[in-house]
């Protein structure tokens, strides 16, 4: 170690580890992963969240995690997000393809997916 | 890609209840579920909840599960990893409220950790402590490098100075004064010295950070050589800490190789390295003169002082030697400033203090508290209370070297000057629980046998006196005690207090003079009375049948391992008490609670 700025790069580095471990955050993305959800294909879309988050470098602000069956299961899979002060977004009938677009124009732009959210009727 | 952390305990105390299986158990699930990927599982330092362990955390949800065992391994990975839904029946929840069904609380609301506030084990419980990355990423070493780069030694000493720090093995002497008195010593040779020899019966702070988070205690130890001037550093520990010793010896190379420690650290030509000496598990050499005298290869014994330490300590050349959990706050009051530590405590007494919880107590553990926090909070709402509905009557401090602070003043704020005043002392953070089935005389008996052991014999009022005292009480728990006895026990107590080399001998009598203060009453029984309040002292026992509510089932009278009970079916039984060993066994055994004992 011959400079602070390497010991920078490791913190960086970790800090998308260890920040899991500091409590949920402000926008929370809720996958429902109950028998119904992982037999319509939750599992792939729960990763591709993991992996879009951590990618965008959103780890500070996202949480993601799994919960039981949200009750609508022919609509699954099912992912609900969260932030803080909103409503809750329900979207429906998930694919690992989608994702991007939810993180980059929900998450980060602020605008609701519509064509993928519950509709209600 | 990783989405879930699994957190497992790998401290002393859940690893003796099985946390090792538990893991290994979770890996293979893993493998065999292909969530390998996916999920991590980190093996931590204590969480503090020992009394619950094994204990595992599940990251991003933060679901804290107690009493683990490795057949609960496939639900939990079935339900939890994979289904996202909580295995509710090993979920730690206990809260100062009754919880609505399905509701569950967030772990820094639980009772156990919603008063504690985590300094010293800031990462205990949270970082994998063999891997130096996880350490780097909650801001390890950037205390270092910020000493290194923009202050002076000066700068350093002044800031843990302004913090108020004061020595958490003990004593409670300022921090900053040790290390600037080590930094006004003219001299090319200099030492800093981790005092890592915790002996008190029943703690095991000390253990705990350097488990669950032993780079801060070196980065800790770098930052003290470049404030007093020193370039080696010394870790004292006792062999009987298997676990510590190891993640010691792990962390020191991973720092060694970052250049972490070494020659030339950061690049500003200051060099620090850290070597680890292993005691032999002498309560003596937990005093820091003894200490040096064994780190030099002689037998571990103290000496006069002064000349202190600082001034002529190990080998010869000035010494700074510090407390684990001192070193522990170090590096965050770099970073934070000294007015964040300052701002915590009470107006002597700064920051956090570590205790192990123990004894008569629901929840035996690690806990951290800010200054100030009073016994009953510490008891009744973080501990749990008693168990089994008995009475709290007394908690000892300090260990041998502490006295005992009575129900009558549960509510004294808890820091170093307050707990001199009542007669006790901060001590190293042992706190044994006692309820009404302790038996004081037998208390302070239990910790001078204690000290009579581990006295090491280089003066004589420690290595008689304690001996002297031990007789005089043992004379008192067979019942043959006086009168004249108990004013024996103050007197002796007095001299060896103040003739004392070390202070081993210094304190030892303080378990004495404590319950002598505060349950007088109960030596007084014993002597005048021959009965044991507390129904402990064996040879001031008798047990009895009661005869209206014996009912003559026999049950006593076949598990008395010497005959002693007597007595036809259906006829009430008796106890020989002159074959009597008093043991317990019949009054355990009797379903009708016929059998007391008086």
């Amino acid at each position: 170690m011959k400079s602070l700025a390497e010991l920078a790069a490791i913190r960086e580095k970790m800090k998308d580890k260890v920040s899991m471990r500091e409590g949920s955050n402000d926008i929370r993305i809720v996958v429902g992963m109950a028998t119904c959800g992982i037999a319509a294909g939750a599992r792939p879309v729960l990763n591709a969240f993991v992996e879009q988050v951590s990618k965008e470098g959103l780890t500070d602000t996202v949480t993601v995690s799994q919960t039981g069956c949200i009750g609508i299961c022919q609509s699954e899979p099912v992912v609900e997000v969260y932030k803080a002060g909103e409503d809750k977004v329900t979207y429906v009938h998930m694919t690992p393809e989608k994702v991007a677009k939810i993180i980059e124009q929900h998450i980060k732009g602020g605008k609701v997916v519509s064509e993928y959210a519950l509709k209600e009727n | 890609m990783i989405r879930s952390h699994v957190l497992i305990c790998a401290g002393t105390g859940c690893t003796s209840s099985g946390s090792i299986a538990v893991s290994d158990a979770l890996e293979k699930e893993l493998a065999a579920k292909g969530l390998t990927d996916e999920i991590k599982i980190v093996k931590t330092g204590c969480f503090g909840l020992c009394a619950l362990g094994p204990v595992m955390i599940i990251y991003p949800e933060g679901t804290f599960y107690s009493r683990v065992t490795a057949e609960d391994i496939p639900e939990i990975v079935e339900e939890h990893l994979l289904k996202g839904r909580l295995v509710e029946r090993l979920v730690y929840n206990e809260t100062d409220h009754e919880l609505a069904e399905g509701e569950t609380v967030a772990l820094a609301d639980t009772r156990f950790y919603k008063k504690q506030k985590r300094v010293a084990l800031r990462n205990c419980g949270v970082i994998d402590p063999e891997n130096i990355d996880e350490y780097i990423g909650t801001g390890g070493y950037e205390a270092l490098g910020k000493v290194l780069t923009e202050m002076k030694p000066q700068d350093v000493i002044d800031t843990i100075l302004a913090s108020g720090l004061r020595g958490r093995g003990g004593g409670g002497f300022p921090t900053g004064r040790k290390w600037q008195f080590a930094a006004d010593q003219v001299n090319d040779t200099k030492y800093v010295v981790c005092n890592a020899d915790e002996g008190d019966p029943g703690a095991f702070m000390d253990r705990s950070i350097l488990e669950g988070d032993p780079h801060a205690v070196l980065e800790a130890m770098a930052i003290a050589g470049y404030a007093i001037g020193a370039h080696q550093g010394y870790i004292y520990i006792r062999a009987e800490y298997p676990i510590a010793v190891n993640r010691l010896e792990v962390a020191i190379n991973q720092a060694r190789e970052y250049g972490l420690l070494g020659k030339n650290i950061f690049d500003t030509g200051f060099d620090f390295d850290i070597e680890i000496r292993l005691g032999a598990g002498a309560f003596v050499c937990g005093e820091e003169t003894a200490l040096l005298t064994s780190i030099e290869g002689n037998r571990g014994e103290p000496r006069p002082r002064p000349p202190f330490p600082a001034v002529k300590g190990l080998f010869g050349k000035p010494t700074i030697i510090n407390n684990v959990e001192t070193y522990a706050n170090i590096a965050q009051i770099i970073l934070n400033g000294p007015e964040w530590l300052a701002s915590m405590g009470t107006e002597k007494s700064k920051g956090t203090k570590v205790f192990a919880l123990g004894g008569k107590i629901h929840n035996t553990g690690l806990v951290e508290i800010p200054m100030g926090t009073t016994l009953r909070e510490v008891v009744e709402d973080i501990g749990g209370g008693v168990p089994n509905g008995k009475k709290f009557k007394a908690a000892q401090t300090g260990g041998p070297s502490g006295g005992c602070i009575p129900a009558s003043l549960i509510d004294t704020p808890i820091d170093y000057d307050n707990l001199i005043a009542i007669g006790s002392m901060m001590g190293s953070g042992g706190l044994i629980v006692m309820d009404e089935d302790t038996c004081m005389v037998d208390l302070a008996k239990f910790f001078l046998e204690f000290t009579v052991d581990e006295s090491c014999g280089k003066c004589t009022p420690c290595r008689v006196g304690t001996k002297r005292l031990l007789e005089i009480l043992e004379k008192i728990t067979s019942g043959n005690g006086t009168m004249e006895d108990i004013d024996r026990l103050e007197e002796l107590s007095e001299y060896i207090k103040s003739a004392s080399l070390c202070g081993l001998g210094q304190t030892a009598p303080n378990p004495v003079l404590s319950t002598l203060r505060y349950f007088r009453d109960e030596y007084i029984a014993h002597v005048k009375d021959k009965k044991c309040p507390a129904g402990v002292c064996k040879k001031l026992l008798s047990y009895k049948i009661v005869e209206d509510k014996c009912k003559g089932c026999t049950a006593c009278a076949r598990v008395c391992p010497v005959g002693a009970i007597s007595g036809s079916v259906k006829q009430p039984h008796v106890i020989d008490t002159s074959k009597c060993i008093k043991c317990g066994a019949c009054m355990e055994k009797c379903k009708f609670g016929a059998i007391i004992k008086e």
